[in-house]
């Protein structure tokens, strides 16, 4: 076994990455609710799903962005 | 680094490349020190997108048949996508700019969808090419602000639907979220990318394992077509993203 405690960090900041997981599907879930709900409605606001997904993933992306700097920069 | 001794060491203990392998730039020509003007395999794989690119737009279209060809559809298509995003977010005033956020778009849909070439970079994925694009967008959306608006623009910060008391909070709040905003558009686009190559790498070092190999095989054709969709939707994220900053930078108030 190699390694040191910037690996153990790494590991442990892509929890995030869980977390960005539960924000996106949160996003997508209550989008398919309100689109079944009203069908009509749903395709003027898929642009506004993208964006809500994008922002919800983004801090995802930090996480992963933290533990690369930590693999690999640290 | 850790590969080089893991892979001394023994097969199976270790995979036998490292992932991140692949975002490696180095030279073309010579082995020499990467500076300033030196040409990558970065700048190759630009040059390619701008050719693609190019070659799309400008030979697919030249034809303009009334039965379009393969190549004239994809181009009309990609420019009726785009056009309808630039009208639905940011209204009439907003198709002024159509052309760089056209721009924008194929270079980084093309970019993306090169990238998934076996064997190919992904200029995409790394923060110095995305980074740009994002700094680029910034200015020209912050610097198109003050020129529209004059000092008004600043109202953008002052949200004057809170309450009194709150604006001041909500000022530094908004200002915090205007300037992070290059960073995350950049990030975002990288970071994707990046992870998602990297996923394939890594179940492509799984692949020698001969009792994991049927599984990893699957694995690689099952992330492959997440990644195509994640080039396309990522692409669609930066130029949706940019619009909403464009329609920020017109109409500042709240």
């Amino acid at each position: 076994m190699e390694g040191d405690l910037a690996h153990i960090g790494a590991g442990l900041a892509a929890i995030g990455s869980g977390a960005a997981a539960i924000g996106v599907g949160n996003v997508a879930g209550n989008y398919l609710a309100g689109a079944l709900r009203n069908p009509s409605a749903a395709a003027s606001q898929t642009a506004t799903l993208f964006i809500g997904i994008a922002f919800a993933e983004a801090l995802g992306i930090f996480a992963f962005l933290v533990s690369l700097l930590l693999m690999f920069a640290v | 680094m850790a590969t080089e001794t893991a892979a001394a060491e023994g097969e199976g203990s270790s995979l036998v490349f490292h992932p991140m392998d692949q975002f490696i730039v180095s030279p073309l020509f010579g082995d020499g020190p990467v500076g300033m003007f030196t040409i990558t395999n970065v700048t190759l794989w630009l040059a390619i997108t701008v050719l693609c690119v190019i070659g799309l737009l400008v030979l697919g279209t030249s034809a303009r048949a009334i039965i379009p060809s393969r190549a004239q559809s994809i181009a009309e298509l990609a420019y009726g996508f785009v056009y309808k995003m630039v009208e639905d977010v940011t209204g009439k005033e907003g198709v002024k700019y159509f052309p760089y956020i056209m721009t924008l778009f194929m270079f980084i849909v093309l970019a993306n969808f090169l990238g998934l070439i076996p064997m190919a970079f992904t200029t995409t994925s790394h923060f110095a090419v995305t980074v740009v694009l994002a700094l680029a967008v910034f200015i020209s959306v912050t610097v198109l602000g003050f020129v529209k608006n004059g000092m008004s623009f600043l109202g953008l910060f002052w949200v004057s639907s809170a309450p009194l008391a709150l604006r001041p909070i909500l000022a530094v709040i908004e200002l915090i979220s205007y300037f992070v905003r290059p960073v995350s558009h950049s990030i975002r686009l990288a970071g994707n990318l990046m992870a998602g190559h990297a996923v394939i790498k890594v179940f492509a070092g799984f692949a020698a394992i001969a009792a994991v190999s049927p599984i990893a095989v699957l694995a690689i054709t099952a992330m492959y077509g997440l990644e195509i969709l994640v080039s396309f939707i990522q692409a669609y994220v930066f130029t949706i993203l940019t619009c909403v900053y464009l329609k920020d930078a017109l109409h500042p108030h709240h």
